[in-house]
């Protein structure tokens, strides 16, 4: 155990397999990352486009590629990864996930409610397109 | 006293290694002082997706996305940001194997990938724009233009950097310092490439779902 381990930098590769391994690994991972991203995205705009899917499923299925592309971007070319020396940038990363969550679930959620509660009855709003 | 001296002893020999190895290099607190950074903008780019997610309908009489998105523009911007990030990727490789030629190669690709996005957009905007379309049409179309148009700042500001760090790179070499600013202009560059997948997901696709 004479050896000291630190942290990850995010963004960084791990140094030891670049120092055994050399360049040609770290293009083969950012290839990898940018094949995979250009299968989800073309995926992504095909399944937009297509009528093969039912319809109201389609958004939810738009969400989960985008959601499979960022796992994409993350892993691969911001080698943000579940080793132990990477704890803190994940750590870091799920507690914006959840802040993020947070605003955006929240304000949908209570705006799509307010929106239903407080629509005026029919006769009030004209009333209100005649003055 | 015997036993708060024993449990000391086994504490300090089962301590991990990180701790007892001091402060953790400067590369590593500086990078990760500037993933908090993006992790933070990336919470303000989730306020503008909300507020753009409550008012997608209030159109106000005006166009709404179906009519006004273009998807074959929204692709080449996607394929312009996605291989730009490839680049940079490929920069960030030729800093560590320190081939100062191949920085400059791929940055040169990566800035120009991005300029070529940036134009596409402020086409997209210009076009908007003049069919009286701006972003004081409609609650939707002020969205719209914020959000986007944020997004597009945050490029600018990522090609103004690039710009300079390549300056850095000629007048002051391949330094530490300036090797850890072009690992944080990386991060920075992939950061806003997720941004852009949501972006063209929640706009340019579910957007124009009938």
């Amino acid at each position: 155990m004479t050896d000291i381990r630190f942290d990850r930098a995010p963004g960084d590769r791990p140094i030891l397999t670049d120092r055994e391994e050399g360049t040609p690994v770290g293009v083969l991972v950012y290839t990898i990352g940018l094949v995979l991203a250009v299968i989800l995205t073309a995926t992504s705009f095909w399944v937009a486009n297509t009528s093969l899917i039912w319809g109201p499923g389609v958004p939810i299925g738009l969400m989960v590629l985008a959601i499979a592309q960022m796992g994409i971007h993350l892993v691969f070319f911001l080698h943000i990864t579940t080793g132990p020396d990477n704890t803190n940038n994940v750590l870091a990363l799920a507690f914006g996930i959840l802040i993020v969550l947070l605003v955006v679930v929240g304000s949908t959620v209570i705006m799509a409610n307010l929106n239903e509660n407080l629509m005026p009855p029919p006769e009030v709003m004209n009333l209100h397109m005649q003055h | 006293m015997n036993i708060a001296v024993t449990i000391d002893d086994v504490a300090r020999e089962t301590l991990p290694i990180a701790s007892e190895a001091g402060p953790a290099p400067k590369r590593i607190v500086v990078a990760y002082g500037f993933w908090i950074f993006l992790l933070s903008d990336i919470v303000m780019f989730s306020a503008l997706f909300a507020a753009y997610a409550a008012l997608v309908h209030a159109t106000a009489g005006g166009p709404s996305g179906a009519v006004l998105f273009n998807q074959g523009t929204a692709a080449i911007e996607t394929a312009c940001l996605l291989l730009s990030s490839y680049t940079c990727g490929m920069m960030s490789l030729s800093v560590n194997s320190r081939s100062r030629s191949a920085v400059y190669f791929f940055a040169a690709v990566t800035f120009a990938l991005g300029t070529m996005f940036l134009a596409l957009e402020l086409r997209e905007f210009a076009g908007m724009i003049s069919d009286g379309a701006g972003p004081q049409r409609s609650a939707f179309l002020s969205a719209f233009f914020t959000l986007v148009g944020c997004h597009g700042l945050h490029v600018t500001a990522g090609l103004v950097w690039l710009t300079v760090m390549m300056a850095q790179v000629a007048v002051k070499g391949l330094r530490a310092n300036v090797e850890r600013r072009l690992l944080c202009f990386a991060l920075f560059w992939h950061a806003l490439d997720i941004i852009w997948v949501w972006l063209f997901t929640v706009v340019y696709l579910i957007g124009v779902q009938p």
